[in-house]
């Protein structure tokens, strides 16, 4: 047999201790992007090879992991990192939020309130929120070392010019502790303010373009908006239709070819914990449960 | 004149201490003004703190140039078994350290001394790694900032005396800064740049 041997966490140390120090770096200057050595992982960029690095570096054997993809446990992307992890270090995984001391997401924030022993590692596909406002890194380093963020909220302004109000809908640019303008990821801005004061630590990995940052817990965490336009969360109008829930936020799913359409909870962990404890949709008899066949 | 074989171990397990320590490290500079206890074990010569050694062999490489104080610099013993467990050079300008550690904190130097990190790049900065007398008992800190839900109280024995009024110059320069690691055998705090001190009390 010559199966390879992985350390745990499948990062040697010299590189953990590397992502380590950036760490610690980011949760000193909340919103700052640290840049790292990212490394070459064994999926490719945009399968969450930053926040792969992030929990790979902050792992130990008694952590319980639980992995999203938009809010949902069973899709592959969640699927493979929770097995990789299981592999490269033999941690115990789980699907509900409140059991997890580390949870690894794509793009969301669950919905059960986190608590003070979790971390939350996003994987983050641009970190640079002026990225796409002005291509040139030295100029955006420059622009983040003088806080100089108006081109944002012209950003932000030429939307409610064009739309009559704010479209930016997910990836909604926020200031961390009153000094960094930063991008929470594409979450969502209906996860924006779970963000504020989150009892729990958030770590941001950006695999490609090498950044690390962090949020403390019990930190100001303000999306961007003004004053006659004042922020607001988006979800669809309508309540689950798997478990009824009217604050959870919904993913649309179309179920035909005329037009027909359900929503149901992205948060497939909180959706089915409600479904346990008896709440009920409009479509309660799960589609998506399949029976088995005679 | 010690050989490498007297010189005191490092980490029995170096992968799972190196992770228990960092996350108690992680946690201390998350929640800044909170005592975290460092559990792995490891040699550490004479002068080093169980604390400060853990800190060392966690964080510790070749690409982080450490800078010793006068008391750790006083015998080679430190300086060799840094150099042996973690490869990190020893330096002596304090103001290119990654990492600063005092042993006797009453010598801290001005903390102009060390680095703080550019505007652009205010992670380019030096931690300074501070051995105190006790995170336990002594005069009261109060201190909020990021990590601290409304205000949080230290009980330290700490030099020097006038630590937290060097430290108003992170409010100053913010984003660039120093953090710093308290450690008082195996307990640490860290009060990273943003932390600020609101009341000092007995």
């Amino acid at each position: 047999m010559n199966a390879p041997v992985y350390n745990f966490a499948y990062l040697d140390e010299q590189t953990k201790r590397m992502i380590r120090r950036a760490i610690l770096k980011g949760i000193a200057i909340p919103g700052y992007q640290v840049p790292f050595a990212s490394r070459e992982m064994p999926m490719p960029y945009g399968w969450g090879t930053g926040g792969v690095q992030v929990t790979a570096a902050i792992l130990g054997p008694d952590d319980v992991l639980k992995v999203i993809d938009q809010g949902s446990d069973d899709t592959t992307n969640a699927i493979s990192i929770r097995k990789f992890f299981a592999r490269t270090a033999g941690v115990a995984t789980t699907t509900a939020t409140a059991d997890a001391t580390v949870i690894q997401t794509r793009h969301r924030i669950p919905e059960a309130p986190l608590h003070g022993g979790q971390v939350l590692v996003y994987q983050v596909p641009i970190p640079e929120p002026l990225r796409f406002l002005e291509p040139r890194e030295t100029e955006t380093r420059r622009m983040h070392a003088l806080g100089e963020y108006g081109l944002m909220h012209v950003k932000l302004y030429e939307d409610i010019a064009r739309f009559g109000h704010i479209a930016t809908s997910y990836a909604y640019p926020v200031k961390v502790n009153a000094r960094y303008v930063m991008d929470p990821s594409p979450t969502p801005k209906f996860d924006n303010p779970k963000m504020d004061n989150c009892p729990a630590l958030q770590l941001f990995g950006a695999g490609r373009e090498k950044r690390i940052y962090a949020i403390p817990p019990y930190t100001s965490v303000v999306s961007l908006d003004f004053e006659d336009h004042p922020f607001t969360r988006y979800r669809f109008d309508a309540p689950c239709a798997l478990c009824g829930a009217g604050d959870s936020y919904l993913d649309e799913i179309v179920t035909d070819d005329q037009g027909s359409r359900m929503f149901v909870c992205s948060d497939t962990d909180y959706c089915e914990g409600r479904q346990a404890e008896g709440h009920r949709g409009s479509e309660s008899a799960a589609p998506h449960k399949e029976r088995p066949h005679g | 004149m010690t050989t490498v074989a007297e010189l005191p171990a490092g980490f029995a397990d170096k992968v799972l201490s190196a992770q228990t320590t960092f996350r108690s490290v992680m946690d201390a500079m998350a929640r800044p003004g909170s005592v975290q206890r460092v559990i792995a074990e490891s040699g550490a010569p004479a002068s080093l703190m169980r604390g400060t050694a853990a800190i060392a062999l966690t964080l510790f490489d070749h690409d982080t140039p450490v800078w010793l104080d006068p008391l750790l610099s006083e015998t080679s013993d430190v300086a060799k078994w840094l150099k042996f467990h973690t490869s990190a050079p020893v330096i002596s300008d304090s103001s290119i350290s990654s990492f600063a550690v005092v042993g006797d904190a009453r010598a801290l130097p001005a903390l102009d001394r060390f680095a703080f990190g550019s505007s652009e790049y205010p992670d380019r900065s030096t931690t300074v790694i501070l051995q105190v007398e006790s995170l336990t008992v002594g005069p009261a800190f109060e201190l909020r900032g990021p990590g601290i839900d409304g205000t949080a109280v230290l009980r330290a024995t700490l030099q020097p005396a006038d630590l937290f009024e060097r430290l108003a110059v992170n409010a100053t320069l913010f984003p660039r800064g120093i953090d710093i690691v308290l450690v008082a055998d195996d307990a640490v705090v860290a009060i990273p740049r943003t932390t600020r001190l609101v009341a000092k009390g007995d």
